[in-house]
């Protein structure tokens, strides 16, 4: 498909997945990881995309420019736990033609 | 023991609407949730959020859901036991069940019906190394009871809702309050950040940030906490308090429903879609987010068709040989266990001159 570009999701367990995104349907990168399992439902967009919980906290390996963060997943990432200075929350990441060749690592359930 | 017809696990928009389609077939309900407060998700992680999906409103605040379908159901006086998880199940030999909380208490129906969302809240910990060893001595991950920190010296962590509106609300309790947050800036309702900034100029709240706690002191309890500000130059020094409320927000785990013998896939109940929800054990159903079938989507207004389905095959159960009939609310009223009645009122039967 034309619209998706390739990403790399790195899962809790330390596995490497090449996925496609689509990056005409609205999608953010958390409900990628949704749609393709990488991460066992329950465990991750708890709060279901409202930047609420940090059950889609990840860390962005690759150096693509991200949207800004916002106010919301700023004041999110201050209180979850396991946070680094590349932590960023999948939920507030749209898929973009500009993250063609994104990589991410899951953080670890808390 | 509580007696009941159907025990719902789970106060949520599921377990509450639950209450109303019960009481239209005079099935009486009791609801479990281990939160302190009826609503689930709605009241606990996003009251103040709009939903623009069910049916009928346009836009309505979760935390306003909630007590739409508590109004809703009111009439049939369900009964509540919050604040206590549901734990361990029996079944009987005449097919009822018994339902066990982590407190001890026993409940008792002949049905019983999962409505347990995402599973039970459960508080967040914080990674402190000796956290552990002060867990109910001093240490609590929910206030429950406020009367316990009269007169205490309270240290609370966390930067949301419940840290503000906490603290804000143990000043008038406690003997002395401290509020620790890893940065500035707070998340929560623009008037809690308002009256905390307020007491803070009055002196009744002790605010540090941008700071965090990084060890707990004392022998069998609670003496006092380590804490690392990071405000120009890392300094590390100790708060006398009795008590440490480090308040993360809750994260939900199916927990021990995953061990009551029912099938489980992608951490849901199966259940069967086809004819009315039940699960693999006959008598426990599973509605709304914490089921799955084929075709299955998580939402309030798909728990409200399953919840009212279960009622049906409830009724069967409860009732084995009893014929009934599928009667319109319109056409007949409610009639409420609390003696109240409504109804549609009566035509006007008048001739036109």
């Amino acid at each position: 498909m034309e619209q998706d570009i390739k990403i790399t999701i790195i899962d809790r367990d330390g596995e490497a997945h090449e996925i496609d995104a689509p990056t005409d349907m609205a999608m953010n990168l958390m409900e990628v990881v949704r749609s393709y399992e990488l991460a066992p439902e329950g465990t991750i967009g708890v709060c279901g995309g409202m930047a609420m919980c940090a059950s889609c906290q990840c860390y962005v390996l690759s150096d693509h420019e991200l949207p800004e963060m916002q106010d919301d997943e700023e004041a999110m990432l201050s209180e979850a736990f396991d946070v680094q200075e590349n932590s960023r929350l999948g939920c507030q990441i749209a898929i973009t033609p500009e993250l063609e060749g994104l990589k991410v690592e899951l953080a670890p359930e808390s | 023991m509580i007696k009941t017809d159907i025990l719902i696990i789970g106060a949520g928009p599921t377990g509450l609407f639950t209450v109303f389609e019960a009481g239209l077939l005079k099935l009486k309900c009791h609801l479990i949730d281990a939160l302190p407060q009826p609503g689930g998700q709605c009241s606990e992680i996003y009251p103040k959020k709009p939903i623009y999906d069910i049916p009928a409103y346009p836009e309505i605040l979760a935390g306003d859901l909630t007590e739409k379908l508590l109004e809703q159901g009111k009439q049939f006086e369900p009964g509540f036991t919050l604040g206590e998880r549901a734990d361990t199940i029996e079944k009987l030999e005449d097919g009822t069940f018994i339902v066990t909380t982590n407190k001890g208490t026993k409940h008792h129906a002949p049905v019983v019906a999962i409505a347990g969302g995402l599973g039970s809240f459960e508080p967040r910990k914080p990674k402190i190394h000796n956290i552990h060893l002060f867990e109910d001595k001093g240490v609590e991950y929910m206030i429950k009871d406020p009367e316990v920190y009269r007169n205490k010296k309270v240290v609370i962590a966390g930067g949301g809702d419940s840290a503000l509106d906490w603290s804000i609300f143990l000043t008038n309790i406690a003997k002395e309050v401290t509020l620790i947050h890893r940065r500035n800036e707070f998340r929560g309702a623009l008037d809690s950040v308002e009256k905390v900034q307020e007491l803070k100029n009055k002196g009744k709240i002790n605010l540090i940030t941008p700071a965090e706690v990084v060890g707990i002191l004392g022998e069998d309890h609670v003496s006092g906490v380590v804490v690392e500000q990071a405000q120009h130059i890392k300094k590390e020094f100790e708060i006398e308090c009795d008590h440490f409320v480090p308040l993360f927000g809750l994260s939900p785990k199916l927990g021990p429903i995953a061990n009551w013998g029912l099938e489980i896939e992608k951490n849901a109940i199966k259940v069967n879609n086809a004819l009315d929800y039940q699960t693999n054990v006959p008598g426990i159903f599973a509605i709304g987010d914490v089921n799955t079938y084929p075709g299955k989507l998580k939402l309030i207004l798909c728990g409200f068709h399953e919840a009212t389905l279960m009622c049906q095959a409830a009724y069967k159960i409860i009732n084995p040989n009893k014929k009934y009939v599928l009667k319109y609310t319109t056409v007949s009223g409610i009639d409420g266990f609390d003696g109240t009645r409504k109804e549609a009122p009566k035509a006007v039967v008048k001739a036109i001159e």
